[in-house]
C-alpha cells in the first residue's frame, strides 16, 4: 500500500479554511519559513479512503478475539465513545477553572472528577486519587515520586525499591527514573514473590516495593499482607500495581491487603479504548498519611455543594500533567463504572476469571502450563515438549492463530516463562468465542507435530508476514522526508 | 448484565466443566479480604446514563466566545478527522505488537511521524508521548544522557505550566535547573549567555512562547553548540505553517503540543506530546518507533523499532519508563494535517496571525489599554496592560459571555494586570469587535 505521501497530487486540496475578514499581517521575512511546509496534497476522499484502507489493516477488540495477555483487551462499550463526544465537555478549555468564578462554568467536569475519586477509593480502598497520570506507567513513576516525597518528609535516606523478576519492564523503569536503585527478587518455584526473599533484602535502604498482584502469571500471591507488612517493618511503603485489578475488581481490595500507593490503569480494568497504543489513563491512589503529596490541583467539594481546584497544598508532589489528566478518558471510565454498578463489577472479576480458567483446563496437556492449580484473570503457557522437539516456537502458534482469525496472546512475557504464551481472555468474551479459540489452539498444537513447517510459515493470510525486525533496526526508516508526488 | 454475555446458565456449564464452583475460583484469596460488602451505586441503564451526563456536560460553558490560549487552543477540526479516527479498528486495538494484525497503526505511525519531521524540519520523530510538558521533560532527560552533563537553562518565556511540571519531575534527581528571565517578551540573549557553558547540558526555549511572541534561536544555538550542550525547542505546530522552524534554527531537539491538530480540548486531554530530533540521538531518544521494513516475500512493512533502548527489554536501564505513546491522538494530527494540506496549514497559521494582530489594533485603541512588549513580532497570542487588575477583568467579561484570556498574575510576580489574549482561525472580525466593546465597558 502507498504512503499518503506517495498520493500527493500538487495543488489539489481537502478542506478549504474560511476567507479573512481582516487585513492580512505581513510577519517580518526572517522569521518565517521559506516555503509552506512539504505536507501531501489530497482531495478529502483521497485522505478518507486511505485512512479506512488503513483501518481495514488493523485487528482491534471489535474485530475479534484478542487475548492479548497482561493487555485487558475488553470490549469499550460504544456509550463511552458517544458520551465524550458531548459538546460539554468535549469543548471545554481546560483553563476555564482557573478563572475567578471560571470553576463554576466547569461544575460538571469537576463533578465527574470528583465522584470518579470517591469510586475509585471504594473500589480500591484507598483514601483519594489523582486523575492526572496520563498512563500506567506515569503513575508508576507518579507513586514513586509520592514515595520519595514520604521519604524525604521523615528524613529518610532510602535507595532501594524492590520489584520482582515477573513484574511488566515499567516498574524498574519508573523507579530508576525516580531515582531508586531497583533490586529484583527471583520468583519461587509457585511463580509467587517470596515472602523469604524480601525478608532477606530487607534493609534500613528499602524504600519500597512495588508489585503486581494478581501477578503476569495470573497468580494471586495469599501471602501480599505479610509481603506488605514486612515492607512496612522497615519504613518503607507498598506499591500496587493495579494493571491486573480486572481480577480482583468488585470482589477483594489492594487498600485492604496493605498496599499504601495503587495506580489503576483505565484503559484496561475500565474498558476505556486502547487506540492503538494510547491514550490510557492511570489514576494514583493513596492512603490517608500520604494524602498531603497527591500532585495539585486537587478537586475539592466545598460546603455548598459546589466543587472546586485546590493548588495550595505545601507537601505536594507539585504538577505531573498540565491539567486534571486525561479527562476524557477518566470520563470514559466513570460511565463504564455507572453502567456496571456494584453487581456487574463484581460480575467482571467473576466472569474474567471464569473464563481464564476456562482456558487454562481446556488447554492443559495441549500445551505446558506454567503453574499448577488456579489463575486469576490470564493464564500462561509455553510450547509443549513435543512442539519444541519439532523446532515450533510460541511465536508460531501465534502467527498461526492469526491465520485463524484470533489476535495472539502476549508472547514471549513474562520473560520468567520460556516460549511464554500469555492469554487475558476477559470477561466480555462468550464461551462461544472461547471454544472457537481453544478449538484452534489445540488444533496448532496437532498440527506443529504432523507439518510444523506450515507453522512457521504463518501467516498467509495478512497482508504483510512476519516483517524482518533486524532490518528495520539496521536499515532504519522511520520518516519519509523526500517530497514524492503520485504518478500522474 | 451488560457487557457479560455469558449467561447464569453458561457460567455453571463452563464451571461444571472445570469442575469448580466460583468460590473456589477465588480460593486464593484469603478469606478476610473477599468478604467486602462493597459501597457502590447500582447499575443504571444506558438511557439513564447518558441523560445524566448531558445533564453534567450542559453545566460546563462551552458557548463563550473563546480567546483563551494559553498553549492549548481551539482550533477548527473538520468533521472527516473524527470520522477517521472513529473507525474502531484502530481505535479498540492495542499497542501494534503483532504487526501482520497492525500495518495500519505501525503505516499511520510511520506518516505521523514523517509529518512531524517535515513540520518542523527535523530528521527523525517518536511516535508519540504524553503531552507537550512531558514531552519537554523526556526532551531534557534526553539531552542530559546525550551530553553525559545535568545543568539545564530553561527561559521564562516557556509555558509556565510545563515548567512547573519539569520542576516537580527533577526534585530527587541531580539536575540543575536554571531559569533566565525573559526580557521584552524574547529569550534573555544577556542572561542566556552569561550562564551557557561546557557544563551545559542543554537550554530550553519555547516559539512562538508563552506570550505569543516570535523569536529565532539561531544565535542561542550557534553558543550552546559552541560549548558542547544542546538546544531544545518547544513548538506550536499549527504556527509551522508560516514560521521559521527548530530545524533551520539548528535546535537539536523539538517538542510541542500536538493539541492543536485536530484534538478537541476536552478539559485537559488526551493531548498529543511530539518529539522530533536529528538522525544521530535517534538510539537516545525514548518512547515507541515504528520503522520501514521487509516482510518473507520482499513487500513493504511497517514494525516498532529501536526497542532495545525501551523498558520492556532495558528495564531500569531504559531510555524512559513510556510504555505507550498517544497513538490516537498521532492519528488525530495525521489526518487532520492530511486534509489541510501545506496551503491549508498556511492560510491557518497565517489567519491566526493576521486575527491576533486585528485584534490586538483594535484592542489596544481602547484608552487604558497598552501593549505589555512594544514592537515584538507575534503570531496568534499577545499580552496587553489592563488599567486594573487582569483577574477581574476576566471575571466580569465571563458574565458577558467571552473567556476573554488568561491573566499572567498566575505566573508571573509583576503581571499583576497583564493579560494574555489569543485569537485562532475559528474567531471572526465580528466576535474580535464584541470582544472590545465588552472590554471598554467594563474598564
Amino acid at each position: 500500500m502507498k504512503l499518503i505521501f506517495e498520493k500527493s497530487v500538487p495543488g489539489r486540496r481537502a478542506s478549504r479554511t474560511a476567507a479573512g475578514d481582516v487585513p492580512p499581517i505581513g510577519i517580518a521575512p526572517d522569521l518565517l519559513r521559506p516555503s509552506p511546509a512539504p505536507l501531501p496534497e489530497l482531495s478529502e476522499l483521497d485522505v478518507v479512503r486511505h485512512f479506512t484502507e488503513l483501518s481495514r489493516r488493523n485487528f482491534g477488540v471489535d474485530s475479534n478475539f484478542y487475548p492479548l495477555g497482561s493487555c485487558t483487551m475488553k470490549y469499550n462499550p460504544k456509550v463511552a465513545e458517544h458520551i465524550a463526544s458531548y459538546p460539554g465537555f468535549a469543548d471545554l478549555h481546560p483553563l476555564l477553572p482557573q478563572l475567578r468564578i471560571g470553576g463554576m462554568l466547569t461544575q460538571g467536569a469537576l463533578r465527574v472528577l470528583y465522584e470518579m475519586d470517591l469510586l475509585l477509593r471504594e473500589i480500591t480502598g484507598m483514601a483519594g486519587f489523582t486523575m492526572q497520570p496520563l498512563a500506567g506507567a506515569h503513575g508508576e513513576l507518579t507513586g514513586m515520586m509520592i514515595m520519595a516525597a514520604y521519604h524525604r518528609e521523615r528524613g529518610n535516606s532510602k535507595t532501594t525499591v524492590l520489584i520482582p523478576d515477573s513484574a511488566h519492564g515499567t516498574n524498574p523503569a519508573s523507579a530508576a527514573i525516580a531515582g531508586y536503585e531497583v533490586v529484583s527478587i527471583p520468583s519461587n518455584d509457585h511463580g509467587l514473590m517470596d515472602v523469604e526473599a524480601v525478608r532477606q533484602h530487607l534493609s534500613d535502604e528499602i524504600a519500597g516495593l512495588m508489585l503486581t498482584c494478581p501477578n503476569t502469571l495470573g497468580l494471586f500471591n495469599p501471602q501480599v499482607k505479610e509481603i506488605c507488612d514486612l515492607i512496612h517493618g522497615v519504613d518503607g511503603l507498598a506499591y500496587y500495581d493495579g494493571a491486573n485489578l480486572n481480577a480482583i475488581v468488585g470482589k477483594a481490595r489492594p487498600g485492604d491487603f496493605g498496599f499504601d500507593i495503587v495506580h489503576l490503569n483505565l484503559h484496561k480494568t475500565f474498558a476505556t479504548p486502547h487506540g492503538g497504543g494510547g491514550p490510557g489513563a492511570g489514576p494514583v491512589g493513596v492512603k490517608e498519611n500520604l494524602l498531603p503529596f497527591l500532585p495539585v490541583s486537587v478537586v475539592v467539594k466545598r460546603g455548598d455543594g459546589t466543587y472546586t481546584l485546590e493548588y495550595d497544598r505545601a507537601k505536594s508532589i507539585g504538577y505531573i500533567a498540565p491539567f486534571y489528566g486525561n479527562f476524557a478518558v477518566v470520563l470514559r471510565a466513570y460511565v463504564y463504572i455507572l453502567m456496571l454498578g456494584k453487581e456487574g463489577l463484581r460480575r467482571v472479576a467473576e466472569n474474567a476469571v471464569l473464563n481464564a480458567n476456562y482456558v487454562k483446563e481446556k488447554l492443559r496437556g495441549h500445551y505446558r502450563s506454567s503453574v499448577d492449580g488456579l489463575c486469576k484473570h490470564e493464564c500462561v503457557f509455553s510450547i509443549s515438549e513435543e512442539m519444541a522437539q519439532n523446532e515450533v516456537r510460541a511465536i508460531d502458534v501465534a502467527k498461526t492463530l492469526i491465520d485463524r482469525g484470533f489476535h495472539p496472546p502476549t508472547v514471549y512475557f513474562p520473560t520468567t516463562v520460556k516460549e511464554a504464551l500469555m492469554i487475558e481472555p476477559t470477561e466480555t468474551e462468550s464461551k462461544e468465542t472461547l471454544d472457537a479459540f481453544i478449538d484452534a489452539m489445540i488444533d496448532i498444537a496437532e498440527r506443529a507435530g504432523i507439518e510444523p513447517e506450515t507453522l512457521k510459515s504463518a501467516p498467509t493470510t495478512t497482508v504483510v508476514c512476519r516483517p524482518d525486525e533486524t532490518v528495520a533496526a539496521k536499515n532504519l526508516n522511520i520518516a519519509c522526508l523526500e517530497q514524492k508526488t503520485a504518478a500522474l | 448484565m451488560p457487557f457479560i454475555p455469558n449467561t447464569a446458565q453458561q457460567q455453571q456449564q463452563m464451571l461444571a466443566e472445570i469442575g469448580l464452583t466460583m468460590d473456589d475460583l477465588f480460593g486464593d484469596i484469603p478469606e478476610e479480604f473477599r468478604t467486602r460488602q462493597f459501597k457502590l451505586p447500582p447499575a443504571l441503564s444506558e438511557q439513564q446514563v447518558r441523560n445524566r451526563l448531558w445533564e453534567l456536560a450542559e453545566k460546563n460553558a462551552t458557548d463563550l466566545i473563546c480567546f483563551l490560549g494559553g498553549g492549548f487552543y481551539d482550533h477548527f477540526i473538520p468533521a472527516a478527522v473524527h470520522a477517521m479516527i472513529s473507525r474502531s479498528e484502530f481505535y479498540t486495538s492495542y499497542t501494534p505488537y503483532q504487526p501482520e494484525l497492525s500495518q495500519g497503526t505501525l503505516q499511520a505511525i510511520y506518516e505521523y511521524q514523517s509529518m512531524i519531521c517535515r513540520l518542523t524540519d527535523m530528521e527523525v520523530a517518536n511516535a508519540s508521548l504524553y503531552d507537550g510538558g512531558t514531552a519537554l521533560y523526556e526532551a531534557m532527560m534526553m539531552a542530559l544522557r546525550i551530553t553525559g552533563r545535568n545543568k539545564v537553562i530553561i527561559d521564562d518565556s516557556v509555558n509556565p505550566i510545563y515548567r512547573v511540571m519539569m520542576v516537580s519531575y527533577t526534585r530527587n534527581l541531580r539536575i540543575e535547573l536554571d531559569q533566565t528571565c525573559c526580557r521584552d517578551g524574547l529569550a534573555n540573549r544577556t542572561e542566556l549567555l552569561e550562564k551557557i557553558d561546557d557544563k551545559t547540558a542543554a537550554v530550553i526555549l519555547q516559539n512562538p512562547n508563552f506570550f505569543g511572541c516570535i523569536d529565532d534561536f539561531s544565535d542561542v544555538a550557534d553558543a550552546v553548540h559552541t560549548k558542547g550542550g544542546l538546544l531544545i525547542v518547544s513548538c506550536h505546530p499549527i504556527s509551522l505553517g508560516i514560521l521559521k522552524t527548530p530545524g533551520a534554527m539548528a535546535a537539536d531537539i523539538v517538542t510541542g503540543e500536538g493539541q492543536s491538530l485536530g484534538i478537541p480540548m476536552s478539559f485537559g486531554g488526551p493531548y498529543l506530546g511530539f518529539m522530533a530530533s536529528r538522525k544521530q540521538f535517534v538510539r537516545k531518544m525514548p518512547g515507541r518507533v515504528a520503522g520501514q521494513t521487509v516482510d518473507q516475500s520482499g513487500r513493504r512493512a511497517y514494525v516498532l523499532t529501536l526497542q532495545a533502548r525501551e523498558q520492556h527489554i532495558r528495564r531500569a536501564k531504559a531510555t524512559s519508563n513510556i510504555c505507550s505513546n498517544e497513538a490516537l491522538c498521532a492519528l488525530t494530527a495525521l489526518v487532520y494535517l492530511c486534509l489541510l494540506g501545506p496551503e491549508g496549514l498556511r492560510q491557518t497559521a497565517q489567519l491566526c496571525a493576521d486575527k491576533a494582530s486585528y485584534a490586538y489594533e483594535r484592542l489596544t485603541a481602547i484608552p487604558g489599554i497598552r501593549p505589555h512588549f512594544r514592537g515584538k513580532w507575534f503570531f496568534n497570542e499577545f499580552v496587553l496592560d489592563l488599567p486594573s487588575e487582569a483577574a477581574d477583568v476576566i471575571a466580569k467579561l465571563i458574565e458577558k459571555g467571552f473567556a476573554a484570556g488568561f491573566p499572567l498574575s498566575r505566573y508571573y510576580d509583576d503581571m499583576a494586570n497583564s493579560i494574555l489574549i489569543c485569537v485562532t482561525e475559528k474567531r471572526t472580525k465580528q466576535e474580535i469587535g464584541m470582544l472590545a466593546e465588552a472590554l471598554e465597558s467594563v474598564l
